[in-house]
């Protein structure tokens, strides 16, 4: 059995008042891919964060690529954990194109005060052709469409040749075409690179093929894990989104696209 | 005798020049990362705070700096966590920095000429020392901006972005702030501390309506500084009005002209197109 490279014991993450995670433990494998799922407010983003050094553990052991997580010591671990997030509302007048955006990802690896040099931008232009943004890599970053800058995001984040890749609701807000070309790229990506992957999401018709494991969460728990297959059943959603079966039977039977 | 041969005025030219190039430096910070609340909370304190340095008989420069810096202390990590919304953190700092200024000015016994000249800046009455300060001040911001770049470049784009990359995002944010405060403290005696946030907000914001590369918006951004600066300085002696007054309404006309010939009001009609189609869909 291949090693974890990810492994939360207990995690307890709180924001004043609110607990967003109550001892949640997880182990996830190299190579794995594994769909998060819950309503808004589960806990998803958060467990998404303690993954990468920036949620606060107020208890619980968080042990990523070999390190182990404590307050302040996340900073270097981070640059090997790509993180895709929501589409986000950029300024259309934000003075920055495309390939710099990208090269971003980039930064963290340089170091201070190291400026990027030749592979660096060979790298970023790779990665761009990689997520077919190639025609729009001088553009404003403020006037691409959002499926457009979620792709950017992808791309920023493969040149950042993370070793763990986290997506945050990627598809959230995405128009349908949008998002099928937002979930293929995703699997294309782990299936050519086997990157270890965990994927958010609350919308079920957004989880990618390519997911071998879903992760339930509720409350800021883990409420079921397992296969998609055996564990997306009407019941255990019903349960999931406090709903009853038959409601959940309605609703999916009533959406064409599912 | 030419009036570039006086001392005053060469102290003046300096004073516009390098005040120019840091605070509208600065001030690209401040638009990009849409924080005006912050500067113009952080530029009324440093008011107040030199009040209180010449109350209370110490250098009011001092005041300034840790006054502006106290500021930002308290509204940034307010405003960053959620907890007051930037319109309140402006509406409750900016009139208490106001009210406490004009406290410390009616406590002040004797003349109020020192107190009047940092309410509107004299930028004629600057001593060498003063242009040393800000010459210090201007040469660390621009040196860090061009040693730090591509830190700066990620942080000001997307904080929460830097982050995730590895990048030290909330030291760079709260070395700018203390760039911010220093700047504000080191022009404040020449442009003065109501008006000052005008010099740093104006040009930064007229270099980002012509331009899509950061580069070029902090280079127009310290030129339109600079113009404004010597403009000012040029119609405050011809005129004999105050020297801040007429640098903030000289970058307010460059911002003017500059947002009116803009080739993003494109984009924003473009977008506004957009939408009004979708809505009607």
């Amino acid at each position: 059995m291949s090693e974890a490279v990810i492994d939360i014991k207990n995690a307890v993450v709180s924001y004043r008042e609110d607990v967003a995670l109550r001892g949640v433990s997880l182990k996830v494998k190299v190579g794995e891919f594994v769909g998060v799922i819950g309503a808004n407010g589960a806990g998803k983003t958060t467990l998404l964060t303690v993954v990468n050094g920036l949620g606060k553990l107020l208890s619980g052991q968080v042990k990523v690529l070999g390190h182990q997580l404590s307050p302040g010591n996340g900073h270097s671990l981070r640059k090997k954990v790509g993180y895709v997030a929501q589409v986000q509302n950029i300024d259309p007048r934000m003075p920055m194109n495309v390939r710099e955006v990208v090269m971003i990802g980039r930064y963290g690896l340089l170091g201070l005060m190291v400026r990027p040099k030749k592979h660096d931008w060979e790298v970023v232009d790779e990665m761009l052709e990689l997520v077919g943004m190639s025609h729009l890599a001088r553009r404003p970053i403020g006037h691409l469409s959002g499926g457009e800058q979620q792709r950017v995001a992808i791309a920023r984040c493969l040149a950042q040749e993370p070793a763990i890749f986290l997506l945050d609701e990627p598809t959230a807000s995405l128009d349908w075409k949008a998002q099928a070309d937002i979930l293929e790229l995703v699997r294309a990506i782990h299936e050519t690179r086997s990157l270890t992957t965990l994927f958010v999401t609350h919308d079920l018709s957004c989880l990618p093929v390519a997911c071998g494991r879903v992760v339930l969460m509720k409350e800021g728990r883990i409420w079921g894990e397992g296969a998609p297959g055996e564990l997306l059943t009407e019941e255990n959603l019903g349960r999931l989104y406090d709903m009853p079966v038959s409601e959940v039977k309605k609703r999916r039977t009533q959406n064409i696209l599912a | 005798m030419s009036i570039f041969e006086y001392q005053f005025m060469q102290n003046a030219i300096l004073t516009a020049f390098l005040g120019g190039v840091a605070c509208s430096s600065i001030g690209v910070f401040v638009v990009l990362m849409h924080m005006p609340f912050i500067g113009v909370c952080m530029s009324h304190a440093a008011f107040a705070g030199a009040l209180l340095g010449l109350w209370l008989g110490f250098n009011p420069l001092i005041g300034a700096f840790v006054l502006s810096l106290l500021a930002a202390a308290i509204v940034g990590p307010l405003a960053d966590r959620g907890e007051l919304s930037p319109e309140t953190s402006v509406g409750v700092i900016f009139s208490l920095m106001l009210g406490l200024a004009f406290l410390f000015m009616g406590l002040m016994p004797g003349t109020k000429s020192g107190a009047l000249e940092l309410l509107w800046g004299s930028i004629l009455t600057n001593t060498r020392s003063d242009v040393i300060l800000l010459a210090v001040v201007a040469v660390l911001v621009v040196g860090l901006i061009v040693v730090f770049y591509k830190e700066i470049q990620a942080t000001v784009f997307h904080r929460d972005m830097a982050l995730s990359v590895g990048i030290p995002a909330t030291a760079i944010l709260y070395g700018i702030l203390f760039l911010t405060g220093a700047t504000i403290t080191a022009t404040l005696r020449s442009v003065g501390g109501i008006l000052i946030f005008s010099l740093i907000l104006n040009p930064a914001a007229a270099a980002y309506q012509l331009t899509y590369s950061m580069k070029k918006t902090f280079l127009l951004a310290a030129g339109f500084g600079v113009l404004s600066g010597w403009m000012g300085l040029l119609f405050s002696y011809l005129f004999n009005i105050p020297s801040g007054a007429t640098i903030v309404v000289t970058s307010s006309v460059i911002f003017l002209l500059a947002a009116v010939f803009s080739p993003k009001r494109r984009v924003k009609r473009w977008q506004a197109n957009t939408t009004a189609e979708a809505g009607s869909d």
